[in-house]
């Protein structure tokens, strides 16, 4: 047992190899780009809006489609059901996460250069935490959208979750929330530290024995 | 049904047609051309885009009307010169300062702004016959942006709107002669002495499109009819024809008619812009006028046969056609014998000191192209289409140069003609007076349509006919009802524009616009209540304004939306109000508070689910 445990600490010692840190740069720049590009788009479409009402979520604001106007139009639809105006404001979400992909990447960074097993895998389980946090709030962002309606609004809906991935029916819109490149790149990055740590501790069994 | 079904079907039913016929008398063409299988060339499905814009005027309905080609559905109306509640054009301040005292104009000929003679898509001018004016929409948002007018020294403003090959002009001519300056009283027993024509020369701001007059040409008393301007060649010139060269002042139908010919003008509207440079003209009325007797090279005279109407200039700017609405010819002149004319002074006499440029040393040849002919077109193939009124029909001939045997027999070079149902006035061929024409359609624009649709009672409407163009023989495609009264019309490439859709926030600059519920409010100062209002899905800010009987009211309303289609009106009840605000826009009524009571106010334009319940009320204290 106790061998087990010191075996284990030695891989998790284990400097990162040479081709690993590779991938774990490409991965750090991957999630800096990730950072500036759209991460999910919210896309309503009904009849009377054929082109479809677009939101762009990214990690530092909201870019609404039709040059922004989108965001006034949506806000205009929803008054009707009484869900509260969305602002960028309220979304604490998007002065966090620039910071919080600042941290991962000076992380990843230091990994790449000093970089050992046990740093990769830290930084790819809080990665993977992180990314589900986000995740999480994101969707019980919608689900507070969707279901705080006003008791005063011109018109009663029973309270809807917005999909969070995938299409659905709402009133006369069908809505529709898909990844964009931005979570790809975050994607990539997870993929990349898990890459990196399979190249830094494959053939690690063979030494240890 | 199957395809071969509706050939039985079509063939049985033009048999029928066919036995019918034999009981009309010999000429009679009620049913034309019952064949179904062109329909699918005019066809535009539900949800699917017409290829080119048709701008036609709406003659003293005051208005311009905007259809779809091929399908010629009406699109949209744009308000000039008469009140449109549907727009709330005519009811808001702004529009009823443009036009000015006057509420109807008569709409002849739309010109669309060149550049390097070829459609820019910037501006389309039109005129306004009545009351000598002159207007400009802009096809950035489909609005009338000025009426300038009425024109001074101008009376009909009938011969416009000719734009010049870079916009630089808008040329207008003067349709009834009367003593100049305008105001001055001259029995018209003194026409000849007493009474003046004027061709004038509309400056416009090649940035902002702003029109003003820049200079103007005197002329004898001859009544101004069509005109054009030149281009290559012909640069710089421009034409006109009259009639009335008698200088008859009663009963012109039989007085005017008598000669065999009349006079074009020839004008060198460079030489006038730099006669008034020179310092050559005198001020009329507050504008520069030439008398061309004094300053020679701005105007000649051409006769043309008889009581001519349309002179049109041909793509390439050498050959002008010009129709005598008397005479079963349109006379083809040829600009370079013009100038060569001009320059020899090869003149047969003038006409008040402005030399006659010698008609056979000018002529090109007279084409046979049959009865009242009056407008042509062209379509940039060497192909020229001539209206004929008392034909009701469409010549398509050839422009020249001629061989030796077809100048021998000009019925030759008449390659095609079409009747038309009934009585065609103006026709329009895409970009004609540019030097790219389309070519494709030409719109033949009927007077008459004499129950060929179901009745409407007295009233008729006018028809238009869509003919295809773009084969050897004219193919009659479509007939559509037209609002009154379309005379001419210009053909745009639909992708030749990108019309704005709302008025971006950033570009309202009116000062008294409000953006948000909290800069909405109601001020007073004596007996004068300013209400500023927001317009916004689905309700009025403020929605309850309270005044006192004879207050003076002002209410700026904008409509915040910023999305397309989103259009707001504030209807007053029993206010004679009802102003139309489009997405982005501030708009401002004024009126008097009159009988004490209680007036709702709504949106008039649907605009959404509960536009029904976006009302107000303006309550009028004793």
């Amino acid at each position: 047992m106790n061998a087990r445990i010191v075996s284990m600490n030695r891989l998790l010692d284990r400097p990162l190899s040479m081709p690993g840190r590779l991938l774990l740069l490409v991965g750090v720049v991957l999630l800096v780009v990730g950072a500036t590009l759209p991460l999910w788009r919210i896309s309503l479409v009904a009849p009377q809006y054929e082109e479809g009402l677009t939101l762009d979520m990214y990690t530092y604001r909201i870019a609404a489609g039709n040059n922004g106007q989108d965001l006034a139009e949506i806000n205009t639809l929803n008054h009707y059901i009484g869900m509260k105006p969305i602002a960028e404001a309220d979304f604490l979400e998007m002065k966090v996460l620039p910071f919080a992909i600042g941290v991962f990447a000076l992380f990843g960074l230091r990994a790449v250069v000093v970089g050992r097993v046990m740093s990769l895998v830290d930084l790819g389980v809080s990665f993977l935490y992180f990314g589900a946090f986000s995740l999480g709030s994101f969707a019980y962002r919608l689900y507070s959208y969707g279901h705080q309606l006003s008791p005063h609004a011109p018109m009663k809906i029973t309270p809807f979750m917005p999909v969070v991935i995938g299409s659905q029916q709402i009133a006369n819109f069908v809505q529709t929330s898909l990844p964009l490149a931005g979570t790809f790149c975050m994607g990539a990055f997870l993929v990349l530290v898990c890459a990196a740590l399979w190249h830094s501790v494959r053939g690690a069994g063979r030494e240890v024995a | 049904m199957s395809t071969r079904h509706h050939l039985v079907a079509g063939s049985a039913l033009a048999l029928a047609l066919a036995a019918t016929a034999g009981c009309n008398p010999p000429g009679s063409s009620k049913a034309t051309q019952g064949d179904a299988s062109v329909a699918s060339q005019s066809y535009v499905a539900p949800g699917a885009k017409d290829e080119y814009y048709l701008f036609y005027s709406g003659g003293h309905s005051g208005q311009v009307y905007v259809a779809g080609l091929p399908s010629m559905r009406h699109i949209s109306t744009i308000p000039v010169f008469a009140p449109y509640p549907a727009t709330g054009y005519g009811f808001d301040e702004e529009s009823k300062a443009m036009m000015g005292r006057f509420t109807w104009g008569d709409v002849h000929h739309p010109g669309l702004s060149q550049t390097g003679g070829k459609y820019d898509g910037r501006w389309l001018f039109v005129n306004d016959n009545a009351n000598n004016r002159i207007a400009r929409v802009d096809l950035r948002d489909f609005k009338t942006r000025q009426i300038l007018g009425p024109i001074p020294n101008s009376s009909g403003n009938h011969g416009s709107s000719f734009v010049t090959e870079n916009s630089e002009y808008v040329l207008v001519a003067t349709r009834f002669s009367v003593p100049l300056p305008k105001g001055r009283y001259a029995d018209p027993a003194n026409y000849q002495t007493e009474f003046n024509g004027m061709v004038s020369g509309i400056r416009v701001d090649p940035k902002t499109g702003e029109m003003s007059v820049g200079w103007q040409v005197l002329t004898p008393p001859f009544n101004w009819d069509l005109g054009s301007t030149g281009k290559g060649p012909s640069s710089g010139w421009a034409f006109w024809t009259s009639y009335n060269s008698e200088m008859a002042h009663e009963t012109l139908e039989a007085t005017s008619t008598q000669g065999e010919r009349d006079y074009a003008a020839i004008v060198n509207w460079r030489a006038a812009e730099q006669a008034v440079k020179d310092g050559k003209a005198t001020m009329m009325d507050g504008v520069p006028v030439i008398d061309p007797a004094k300053v020679p090279g701005v105007l000649y005279f051409l006769a043309v046969p008889k009581s001519p109407h349309g002179i049109d200039t041909d793509p390439s700017g050498r050959w002008i056609a010009a129709s005598g609405k008397l005479q079963p010819v349109t006379s083809v002149f040829d600009f370079e014998k013009i100038q060569k004319a001009i320059a020899s002074k090869t003149f047969e006499g003038e006409v008040r000191g402005i030399p006659v440029i010698k008609h056979d040393a000018v002529i090109e040849g007279e084409v046979p192209v049959g009865l009242g002919p009056l407008h042509t077109q062209y379509d940039g193939k060497g192909n020229a289409y001539t209206s004929l009124y008392v034909e009701s029909a469409v010549a398509k001939w050839s422009l020249p140069p001629w061989n030796d045997a077809q100048k021998k027999d000009l019925n030759s070079i008449v390659l095609d003609k079409i009747p038309v149902q009934f009585n065609i006035g103006h026709l329009v061929i895409g970009g004609s007076d540019t030097k790219e024409p389309y070519g494709k359609y030409l719109v033949a624009m009927n007077k008459l349509s004499k129950g060929r649709h179901v009745s409407v009672g007295p009233s008729q409407p006018e028809s238009s006919q869509l003919i295809d163009i773009s084969g050897k023989k004219m193919q009659m495609l479509y007939e559509a009802y037209t609002e009154p009264e379309p005379h001419f019309a210009q053909i745009l490439k639909a992708d030749a524009i990108a019309p704005i859709e709302v008025y971006p926030k950033a570009e309202n600059t009116n000062p008294n616009a409000v953006w948000d519920a909290s800069q909405a409010g109601i001020t007073r100062s004596g007996n004068k209540v300013e209400v500023k209002m927001v317009a916004i899905r689905s309700r009025f800010i403020p929605d309850k304004i309270e005044v006192k009987a004879g207050d003076e009211v002002t209410i700026h309303v904008t409509n915040v939306e910023q999305t397309t289609d989103m259009i707001h009106g504030l209807g007053i009840i029993e206010h004679d109000m009802n102003v139309v605000i489009d997405p982005g826009e501030t708009k401002t009524a004024k009126f008097v508070a009159g009988k004490p009571g209680v007036y709702a106010f709504y949106c008039t334009n649907f605009c959404s689910a509960l536009h029904q319940e976006m009302q107000g009320y303006l309550a009028v204290k004793p």
